[in-house]
């Protein structure tokens, strides 16, 4: 941060609420890894435990709203100090949608539990996951250091992630056209897999809500987007 | 009140009604402006902020000569209302004054009746040519200044008697009485409670309609509530002048970006 406010109990409000997304940070951090781990050794346990953990991340999102909703009555915040507030808000939501995603993933494995996987997606998954969860980490430390060079690099390699989405999306369809009992199984991997590929957006709109945080204004070129699925059709 | 500031980006089409042209000035040997430029839209409130010492209050009271009056005091440089030197010698400061109404920090009505304050200004400029006229003019101006419907029963009891509000709220009354095109606020609601804060603010947007307000004010809520466009002052600098949107969240100059957020005095 810049000086300190000359009234200090007001850089303590807005040093709480940025140590609270960086909890936050960390708890979701832990239901990315711990749900795609949890989906490659089928691991219905820890994925019990990813669900569950989720409140605890609800908690936090309801918690930031609530202080920063305190910080602009009692102190309106103007410039950088609103911007930290109004950026730490989005920052909230996407980081609990993030933690949706991650029990979602966790919930599926329970279904996937009982079928018997022919393809090794779930270590490409667990891998697609490993790299939104480092962008995340990145997206972070970018956050904590006021790091926006650091943000562009999370938002450009979102493109990977979109990429290994794609490569997903078709390997799925092949093996659904293979044989139909796949079906069920590939119906579950596919929405893991999109459920990933939307981590990665969010990740990607923390990065872009630092870059907001910092220079005041949003980057202006559109985000690189590499997810082709939605005009995707193979041939039957 | 300040209907959202995106409207802001319209104000560009706005006509100039003041402009300051590398404007300095001294007392004695002190530099109390330097080299100010600054064009104030007709129309349109002008907040000055700035911390106590900057040179806002001295830059306003410059728009109306009132720092002739102090012996010490020297002004170079140019102030144009409507395009016209007000420091020309042919210029009569107490026209310009009624052309360029002030209201200051303090409420200061005359020791007469509240009729005679708003009264006051149409009589000497010879604004009215019967008893009726004036009686319009007093009435309309009270009007103005959200006051009326408090006084009008009492027009003749001395203004003094009026509570701390309402006797600001005279002054604004007795200010606009003689259709000045610009008024001058010199921290207007310093000394009043929220209730008549908000009733002055409320009346400060109305007479947007008709006349350019500049107003000092040390309430940052309050510049970002009333004005369309902020200048921060520091040490007799114009530091930053731009829409009072942009200035309360992403002003440019860091020094504003210090005072705005609270990190120096």
């Amino acid at each position: 941060m810049v000086e300190q406010h000359i009234a200090s109990a007001f850089d303590r409000d807005l040093e709480a609420i940025q140590a609270q997304i960086m909890k936050m940070g960390g708890l979701v951090e832990a239901a990315i890894v711990d749900s795609a781990r949890a989906l490659e050794t089928r691991d219905e346990e820890l994925a019990q435990q990813v669900r569950k953990r989720d409140q605890a991340i609800d908690g936090l999102e309801e918690m930031i709203n609530e202080d920063s909703a305190r910080v602009i009555a009692t102190r309106a915040p103007a410039a950088v100090d609103l911007r930290v507030v109004l950026s730490v808000m989005k920052i909230a939501g996407n980081l609990e949608r993030i933690g949706d995603y991650s029990k979602n993933i966790a919930k599926r494995t329970g279904v996937l539990v009982q079928w018997h996987d022919s393809t090794d997606s779930s270590s490409a998954l667990r891998r697609m996951a490993r790299e939104v969860e480092l962008m995340l980490k990145d997206a972070l430390d970018a956050y904590i250091q006021r790091d926006t060079e650091l943000a562009a690099d999370v938002i450009i390699r979102d493109q990977e992630v979109d990429q290994m989405y794609n490569a997903l999306f078709r390997e799925f369809l092949t093996h659904m056209m293979e044989d139909p009992r796949n079906i069920t199984a590939c119906m579950h991997l596919h929405f893991i897999a999109k459920n990933i590929e939307r981590m990665g957006d969010h990740v990607t709109s923390i990065a872009e809500e630092l870059i907001y945080l910092v220079t005041g204004n949003r980057p202006e070129d559109e985000r690189p987007k590499a997810d082709m699925t939605s005009t995707t059709a193979e041939e039957v | 009140m300040n209907t959202m500031n995106m409207l802001d980006k319209n104000l560009d089409t706005k006509t100039t009604k003041i402009a300051a042209r590398d404007v300095n000035v001294y007392y004695g040997d002190s530099h109390a402006i330097k080299d100010v430029n600054v064009e104030i839209d007709a129309n349109t409130v002008t907040a000055f902020i700035g911390p106590s010492g900057c040179g806002k209050s001295t830059f306003l009271r410059c728009i109306n000569r009132m720092n002739d009056t102090i012996d010490v005091c020297r002004v170079t440089g140019d102030i144009l209302l409507d395009g016209e030197d007000i420091y020309d010698k042919r210029v009569d400061p107490v026209q310009l004054r009624a052309r360029v109404g002030m209201v200051f920090q303090k409420p200061n009505p005359f020791p007469k009746s509240i009729y005679d304050n708003v009264a006051y200004g149409p009589r000497i400029h010879g604004l009215s040519r019967n008893k009726a006229e004036l009686d319009e003019i007093v009435e309309k101006s009270l009007r103005r200044a959200a006051i009326w419907e408090e006084v009008k029963d009492r027009l003749h009891a001395p203004g003094t008697g009026l509570s701390g509000g309402q006797q600001q709220r005279l002054c604004i009354a007795r200010a606009i009485a003689t259709e000045p095109e610009v008024l001058l606020m010199d921290e207007p609601c310093s000394a009043l409670d929220p209730i008549a804060t908000a009733q002055v603010e409320e009346l400060i947007d109305e007479l947007r309609a008709n006349y350019s307000v500049v107003i000092v004010t040390h309430s940052m809520q309050q510049a970002a509530r009333v004005s369309q466009k902020t200048a921060f002052f520091h040490l007799g600098n114009l530091v930053e002048f731009g829409p009072t949107g942009q200035i309360f969240t992403n002003p440019d100059d860091p020094r504003t970006e210090s005072y705005i957020t609270g990190r120096i005095g």
